[in-house]
């Protein structure tokens, strides 16, 4: 036997809880077999959660690392390994192997600092380890102001959440919106981006920006139009992935590798990329 | 250095594969050359190298990762690496054994991958050095000399007799192994004959291709130049430039279902397929001219910039001599490069 430790070879995770967040969205719950979690890891890590004999993908962690008892992964329904996990049950294993990329500077930018975070569809995803982050650790960081869209209110990932504990805390203003009225909805209506134009955010704060590649485009275009510096907006990127670490060579952009210099870049550093994501 | 002479050559082929398994170049049917482990009786190839390089003594075509066994909700994850054998790879040129460097600081970086590890502990090399280099050689341009081949032990062959030199602590040891059929020598044959590669080096046509134009920082002068779009127009996107090549290393994961369990395995995969990048919800590649632009990018800019200005090209040759379509790294070269003198 070789005993040198390997990065491929995954631990065994369970699935103790599979919540519906959105009609095409399920959050995971995920421990080691013995109840515990599966590594510590930062805001804005990923996992590799694979299924076998079906295949393996990087999903983002959506549980905040102060949460000692699990990871969580919302993840949407569209490829052969989602579609698999979506018809799982509690009890069923997975396997599990991380943390891997950048996480956001929590500890060292953001602190001190108001914090926008926009998220659009399951953008908040990622964004939501963060958040919660930084709402635990609330004295460590100043206002905080959360825009959140979607298709329609019944594609608001995490909304119960959102009203029953974001929405309620000190300092916290959460501005949700759909792209289209619907009924029982009394809230905002339209695109993310025209959101945050609307809201006219003052510029003395740290944006981080999460969603389809088309919202992050004309949203960071509109927090530039009214004053903000590409040095202050981070954001995340997804590249399709095998190994993780940076070796199996697919997920670069430039010479920049998404799993081990990213997914977190700072729109800056992403500016000095070539345009291929 | 140490010297003998070419008619014992089976007797140091035999006593080096007493201890570990030996691979060394041997002549195939087509008048090609591959590596085949060696037993009595086994041919040493005079073919200045081989098709398919020696990267797959450490990083092979396919390999397993792990099995799994699967039982309702259940998985076993099972560790099915084992010890390498030692192995020893016979007549490599300094060419390819400068691929070894390049693959070493992607799979040796942190977190280190222990399959390729592994197998690089337990691998001797002997390298040779070329008498021959042909007209499809540019290892000089990334700053190869093929008369000084590197490796644990360097190997010279003149008309009658072969030379060693050990570089490394394992190679010392092998070549102690091989003493009762080797005698000290002076270098004195040696350095003749590196004097007769270099006045060989000087004639090859590819002589004065060179690497000013490229290098890490290059990607926003390089990314959006036109001569992408002409340079892949005819690229098949067949990836044998990527196989033959010693230093491509892009792989893919994949599950395999036996029927009474699923093994995971390794496989190498290619920049220029169209999937190698296609997610769910979408591909950032979308033709072959981002996928042909990726190749020559990373050899030429993104590795440099992130491996201390090196290359990730050693100028073997191979490309320009299997392209279906004859395009390769030197046309690239020339046209990006702005130098387009032949």
């Amino acid at each position: 036997m070789n005993n040198m430790t390997e990065t491929l070879i995954p631990k065994i995770g369970v699935i103790t809880d599979v919540r519906i967040d959105t009609p095409d969205i399920k959050t995971f719950r995920v421990v080691t077999p013995d109840g515990k979690k599966a590594f510590d890891h930062r805001p804005g890590q990923c996992a590799m959660l694979s299924v076998p004999g079906v295949g393996e993908a990087m999903f983002s962690i959506t549980s905040s690392p102060t949460n000692e008892d699990y990871m969580e992964f919302s993840i949407k329904k569209c490829g052969c390994v989602t579609d698999w996990l979506h018809q799982a049950e509690p009890g069923q294993q997975i396997t599990i192997r991380g943390p891997y990329g950048k996480p956001f500077p929590v500890d060292d930018v953001f602190a001190g600092k108001d914090l926008l975070f926009i998220a659009g569809g399951v953008g908040l995803a990622p964004l939501r380890s963060v958040i919660n982050y930084c709402r635990h650790y609330r004295d460590r960081y100043g206002k905080i102001d959360i825009v959140y869209g979607s298709r329609s209110k019944d594609d608001l990932l995490d909304y119960q959440e959102i009203i029953e504990e974001w929405s309620t805390d000190a300092g916290v203003n959460v501005h949700l919106t759909i792209d289209n009225p619907q009924e029982g909805w009394d809230g905002h209506v339209g695109f993310v981006p025209n959101y945050v134009k609307e809201l006219g955010f003052d510029t003395n704060k740290v944006a981080v920006l999460c969603g389809p590649p088309i919202m992050i485009k004309f949203t960071l275009d509109g927090l530039c139009s009214i004053g903000f510096d590409k040095t202050d907006i981070y954001t995340t990127l997804e590249l399709r992935m095998k190994c993780g670490v940076g070796k199996c060579g697919r997920c670069n952009v430039g010479a920049k590798y998404v799993c081990k210099d990213g997914p977190v870049f700072r729109c800056d550093e992403l500016d000095e990329l070539p345009a291929e994501y | 250095m140490r010297k003998c002479s070419l008619d014992k050559i089976n007797l140091v082929f035999a006593e080096i594969a007493k201890n570990a398994a030996l691979y060394l170049p041997v002549d195939q049917n087509d008048g090609s050359a591959a590596y085949k482990k060696w037993e009595e009786g086994t041919v040493w190839s005079n073919a200045l190298n081989t098709v398919r390089s020696p990267k797959d003594f450490f990083f092979p075509q396919t390999e397993d990762l792990m099995a799994f066994k699967v039982e309702g909700k259940n998985i076993e994850v099972m560790d099915t690496r084992s010890e390498s054998e030692d192995f020893v790879v016979f007549g490599v040129r300094a060419c390819d054994v400068k691929s070894f460097d390049i693959l070493d600081r992607v799979f040796l970086t942190e977190p280190v991958d222990s399959f390729y590890g592994s197998r690089r502990q337990h691998g001797i090399i002997i390298s040779l050095a070329c008498t021959r280099p042909s007209e499809t050689c540019f290892c000089k341009t990334f700053g190869i000399d093929p008369s000084e081949p590197a490796g644990d032990i360097s190997a010279w062959k003149t008309e009658t007799e072969i030379f060693f030199l050990a570089n490394t602590e394992k190679g010392e040891e092998l070549l102690n192994k091989l003493s009762a059929l080797t005698e000290e020598c002076d270098d004195s044959a040696v350095n003749a004959q590196k004097e007769k590669i270099t006045a060989i080096m000087d004639k090859l046509p590819l002589k004065e291709l060179k690497t000013d134009a490229f290098g890490g920082g290059k990607t926003n002068e390089l990314f959006d130049a036109p001569e992408w779009a002409e340079l892949s127009q005819s690229c098949l996107g067949c990836g044998t430039c990527t196989f033959v090549c010693p230093t491509c290393q892009c792989y893919d994961i994949k599950d395999f279902n036996t029927g009474n369990g699923v093994i995971r395995y390794r496989c190498w995969d290619s920049c220029m397929y169209s999937d190698f990048t296609k997610m769910a919800h979408g591909n950032n590649r979308l033709t072959q001219k981002e996928r042909f632009r990726q190749r020559f990018m990373h050899k030429l800019v993104y590795f440099p910039e992130n491996n201390d200005g090196e290359f990730s090209c050693v100028g073997c040759g191979r490309c320009l001599a299997k392209c279906p379509i004859s395009m390769n790294i030197v046309k690239v070269m020339k046209k990006i490069g702005g130098n387009k003198s032949e």
